[in-house]
C-alpha cells in the first residue's frame, strides 16, 4: 500500500468491466532477493495492481499465486499453421457438402457442380494438411488402426474418411457428367453406376458434413488448453457458423448470382450464428478472467479482423448479393473471416497455454469457490 | 457407478477398466519432497536407464540449481528448486493450517487416533545451528532465541505442541517431479492411434513404434508432462543416433523393470528414500503416515498431492508430499482430465451439427428461387 498523501485525491473507480487480475509472483523468494527488492513481496503495490494508481483499490485483494519461475504448467499442442488451416479448409469442405446436396435436390446445376468440386478439393487439402502436421507423417495410416470414442481425433479421422468417400462418389458423378463418355462398354457401365449412386452419395455427404464441421470444436476443447477447454459450450456453434459462411462465401465467388440465392441465405445464417456464438464465448471467458488471449495479442487481433470481415461480408451479402461484383467481394470477405477466426482461436489457445496465470488463476478461483461452498472432497491436495 | 460412467471420471481401477483380467496391484511412486536433497540422482538414473538424449545445448537457466527446466520428451524426472523467505514459509504454513481447518478429506480409512505419543513434547524448527566464530547469527541472539523458546512464546503447532525454535529465515524446497500416471489420463484418452496404453500395473505407457506424432496428447495432459521429441535433441551415444524423433515420450514408470520385480531406476537410486515405489495403496498409506508425522512435529505446511481418488483426474499413480501450494512447484492446483467433459462437448457439437443441417434446409427450402 502506498502512503502518499496524494492518493486521497485519486478519482473513484472508472466505469467498465470489473476485472480480477491475478498477479504472478516468481518463485525466487529467497531472503536475499526479498531484501534487495525493498518492497515486501506478497503485497499489492502500484506496480502490480490492476489499472495502476488511478483506480480505487479493489475491495477484495487480487488472488495472488506463485509460479515456478514463470514457467508454463501445461504444454501447448505442438501444432503449426497446418491445423488452423485444416480447420478452415475442412469447414469449407463440410459446408460445401451441404450446399451441394441442397443444390442437387433443387436442380441448381452450376451450384451443385462447383460446390461438389470445392468439397472434394477441400477434403484432399485437409488430408494433406493433417498428414503434414504429424511428427511421423509416414505413419499416418496408424490413425485407422483403431476406433476410439474418447479421442475426438480418432472420431474425426473416421468422420473425414466417411465424408471423403461420399465426396469422392459425388465428384466422380460430376466428372462423368462433364466428360463425353460412351454409353456402351466398361466405361459406359461405370458411368451409369456412378450416376446411380449420385443421389445416395449426395445425401451421405450432407449427413457426414454436419459432424465434420462440428467435431473440430471438440478436437480443440478436449484438451487442457484453458481457452479451448473453457469455451467448449460455444465453440461448436462458432465453428459450424464459420463453416457455413466460409463455404457459402466460396460459392458466392465461384457461382453466378442467379443460382446462389440459397448460398446467400446459408451465409447469413452462418454470419448470425458465428457472431452470436463468438460473443457468448467472449462473455464466458470474461467471467472466468480468461478473455485476455482472445482480446489481445496476435490471436485477438485476428479475431477482431475476422469479426469486421464477417460483418462486412454479411452486410454485402444481404444488401448487394445479387450484384456479381458485390457477391465476389462479400464471398472473399466471408472466406477470409472464417480463416482468420480459425487461426485466431488456435493462436489464442496456444497463448493461454504458455502463461501459467491462465492455468493457475481459473483453477485456484474455482477451487476457492468450491471451498467457500464447503465442497472439499474433490481436491487434489489433501491433508493426512 | 456404471462401467461407462466410470471410464471418464471418478474413482476406478484403471487396469481392470482397460481390460486386464486379474492384474497385479496398481503401482505408483510416493515422492516425499520433505526429505529430497536435490541431488538429481533420479534425473541421471532415469536418463541412463532409458537412454534418453539431451534436450539440446547445455544451458544455465538461472533458476536456482534447476537447469533442467521441466518435464519433457527427454526429461522424465525433474528436480525443482524453490528458494523461499521466512514470509513465504509463514504463508505456506498458514495455507496448510487452512487446509486442515477446512476439513480437507482424509484419504482412505483414517488411521486410528494418530499416535498422540509425542503430544506436549516440543516440536517444530527446533535445532539451533552451532554458531561458527565470526560467522552467522550472533551467539547472543541465539541464546535469546533459546531462552524465548524455553519460555514457550514461539507459539504452538497445530496440535498445540509448543514450538522450540523460530522459523528459519530461508528454506529450499526441492521436489522430484514425474509423470503422474493418472487414473483418468487425458493423454491416453485422446490418443487416436492407441500408441498410449494402460499397462497391467495401472500405468500409462507410450508405444513409440505405433505413435505417429499427432501431438494431441501433449495438449491433453493437465500436468504438462508428455511431449513430442524434436530433432533438436542431441544424442549421448557413440553412434549419434537419437531414437523416436517426432514421437510423444514420457515416463513409463520403468515398464521394462517393474515387470521383472525391479524398482524404477529413480526410486532405486534415490539416496534419501524421497522417491519410494510400490503398490499404490501402500504408497498412499505411507504418504498419510508421513504427513501426519510432519503435522505432529509442527510442519503444518505439509500436504499430499494426488492421493485423493475423487479429484479431477481420479487420483494419480504418483503421490507427492508437498510443503507449499502445488503451483509453487509448477503443479496445477486443480487438474482436471478434459475427457471428463467429453459427453457435454459431443452433445454441444451434436446440437451445432444438427443446426447446420437445419440451416442448409432452411437456406434451400425457405426462400424463393
Amino acid at each position: 500500500m502506498t502512503t502518499s498523501p496524494f492518493d486521497s485525491y485519486r478519482p473513484p473507480e472508472e466505469g467498465g468491466r470489473r476485472r480480477r487480475r491475478s498477479g504472478v509472483r516468481g518463485a525466487v523468494s529467497g531472503a536475499v532477493s526479498d531484501a534487495s527488492r525493498g518492497m515486501g513481496r506478497g503485497r499489492t503495490s502500484w506496480l502490480n495492481r490492476d489499472g495502476g494508481g488511478r483506480r480505487e483499490a479493489p475491495a477484495v485483494p487480487d488472488a495472488e499465486f506463485s509460479s515456478y519461475y514463470g514457467r508454463a504448467i501445461i504444454k501447448p499442442v505442438p501444432w503449426k499453421h497446418e491445423i488452423p488451416a485444416y480447420l478452415f479448409v475442412g469447414g469449407v469442405a463440410a459446408g460445401s457438402g451441404i450446399i451441394a446436396a441442397g443444390a442437387a435436390a433443387t436442380g441448381r446445376e452450376l451450384l451443385r457442380r462447383n460446390s461438389r468440386l470445392t468439397a472434394m478439393a477441400g477434403v484432399a487439402v485437409s488430408g494433406a494438411l493433417l498428414v503434414a502436421d504429424l511428427g511421423r507423417p509416414e505413419r499416418f495410416l496408424n490413425m485407422m488402426r483403431t476406433v476410439k470414442l474418447t479421442s475426438p481425433m480418432s472420431v474425426g479421422t473416421w468422420i473425414l474418411s466417411g465424408y471423403a468417400a461420399f465426396a469422392g462418389a459425388t465428384t466422380a458423378s460430376e466428372v462423368a457428367r462433364m466428360l463425353p463418355l460412351p454409353e456402351r462398354g466398361p466405361v459406359g457401365v461405370l458411368a451409369r453406376l456412378v450416376r446411380a449412386v449420385d443421389n445416395p452419395a449426395s445425401v451421405g455427404q450432407a449427413l457426414f458434413a454436419a459432424p465434420l464441421a462440428a467435431y473440430t470444436s471438440v478436437l480443440l476443447s478436449d484438451t487442457v488448453i484453458p481457452v479451448w477447454l473453457e469455451s467448449r459450450r460455444e465453440l461448436p456453434f462458432v465453428f459450424v457458423g464459420s463453416a457455413a459462411l466460409a463455404s457459402a462465401g466460396v460459392q458466392l465467388v465461384l457461382t453466378p448470382t442467379d443460382q446462389t440465392g440459397p448460398a446467400r441465405r446459408f451465409a447469413l445464417i452462418g454470419v448470425v450464428t458465428e457472431l452470436l456464438a463468438m460473443h457468448r464465448l467472449e462473455e464466458h471467458l470474461t467471467e472466468l478472467d480468461l478473455d485476455e488471449p482472445v482480446r489481445t495479442g496476435a490471436g485477438g487481433s485476428k479475431l477482431r479482423l475476422a469479426r469486421a470481415l464477417t460483418v462486412a461480408g454479411g452486410l454485402g451479402t444481404l444488401l448487394a448479393g445479387r450484384s456479381r461484383v458485390a457477391a465476389v467481394a462479400s464471398g472473399l470477405a466471408l472466406a477470409s473471416a472464417s480463416s482468420l477466426t480459425r487461426f485466431g482461436i488456435v493462436e489464442a489457445g496456444i497463448e493461454s497455454a504458455t502463461d501459467p496465470k491462465y492455468t493457475v488463476g481459473p483453477q485456484k478461483r474455482r477451487l476457492e469457490e468450491r471451498r467457500d461452498r464447503g465442497q472439499v472432497h474433490d481436491s487434489v491436495v489433501t491433508v493426512r | 457407478m456404471g462401467y461407462l460412467a466410470r471410464q471418464l471420471a471418478g474413482r476406478t481401477d484403471p487396469a481392470a477398466d482397460a481390460g486386464w483380467s486379474d492384474p497385479p496391484s496398481r503401482k505408483g511412486f510416493f515422492t516425499d519432497t520433505s526429505i529430497c536433497i536435490g541431488c538429481k540422482a533420479c534425473e541421471v538414473a532415469c536418463k541412463e536407464w532409458n537412454a534418453l538424449p539431451m534436450d539440446g545445448a547445455l544451458d544455465l537457466t538461472g533458476n536456482s540449481y534447476d537447469n533442467t527446466g521441466g518435464l519433457g520428451a527427454s526429461t522424465w524426472r525433474h528436480v525443482a528448486f524453490v528458494e523461499q523467505s521466512q514470509e513465504r514459509i509463514t504463508a505456506a504454513r498458514e495455507s496448510g493450517r487452512r487446509l486442515v481447518d477446512l476439513g480437507m478429506p482424509t484419504v482412505g480409512s483414517p488411521s486410528p487416533s494418530p499416535a498422540p505419543a509425542s503430544r506436549g513434547v516440543p516440536a517444530g524448527y527446533g535445532t539451533l545451528p552451532a554458531p561458527p566464530e565470526e560467522h552467522g547469527p550472533s551467539l547472543g541472539e541465539l541464546l535469546s532465541q533459546k531462552a524465548s523458546a524455553e519460555n514457550g512464546d514461539l507459539g504452538t503447532t497445530l496440535e498445540g505442541t509448543p514450538m522450540v525454535g523460530p522459523l528459519p529465515e530461508f528454506r529450499w524446497l526441492m521436489a522430484s517431479d514425474v509423470c503422474k500416471h493418472c487414473t483418468h489420463a487425458g493423454c491416453l484418452d485422446v490418443c487416436p492411434t492407441g500408441a498410449l496404453f494402460r499397462s497391467e500395473h495401472g500405468t500409462v505407457v507410450v508405444q513409440a513404434d505405433v505413435c505417429n506424432g499427432c501431438g494431441y496428447c501433449v495438449g491433453a495432459c493437465p500436468f504438462g508432462v508428455i511431449e513430442r521429441r524434436t530433432d533438436s535433441s542431441v544424442s549421448v551415444t557413440g553412434d549419434g543416433h537419437v531414437p523416436n524423433i517426432g514421437v510423444a515420450q514420457k515416463c513409463t514408470l520403468c515398464y521394462d523393470r517393474i515387470g521383472h520385480d525391479q524398482e524404477p531406476a529413480c526410486a532405486q537410486t534415490c539416496p534419501t528414500t524421497s522417491i519410494r515405489f510400490g503398490a499404490r495403496d501402500d504408497m498412499v498409506a505411507a504418504a498419510q503416515d508421513r504427513v501426519a508425522q510432519l503435522h505432529e512435529q509442527g510442519f503444518t505446511e505439509a500436504r499430499l498431492y494426488g492421493a485423493n481418488d475423487d479429484d479431477g483426474v481420479g487420483g494419480t499413480g504418483s503421490v507427492f508430499l508437498l510443503l507449499d501450494e502445488p503451483e509453487v512447484y509448477g503443479l496445477p492446483p486443480d487438474p482436471v482430465c478434459a475427457t471428463s467433459k467429453l459427453p457435454e462437448m459431443f452433445r454441444a457439437a451434436g446440437v451445432a451439427g444438427l443446426g447446420l443441417l437445419a440451416a442448409g434446409a432452411v437456406a434451400f427450402l425457405g426462400g424463393r428461387r
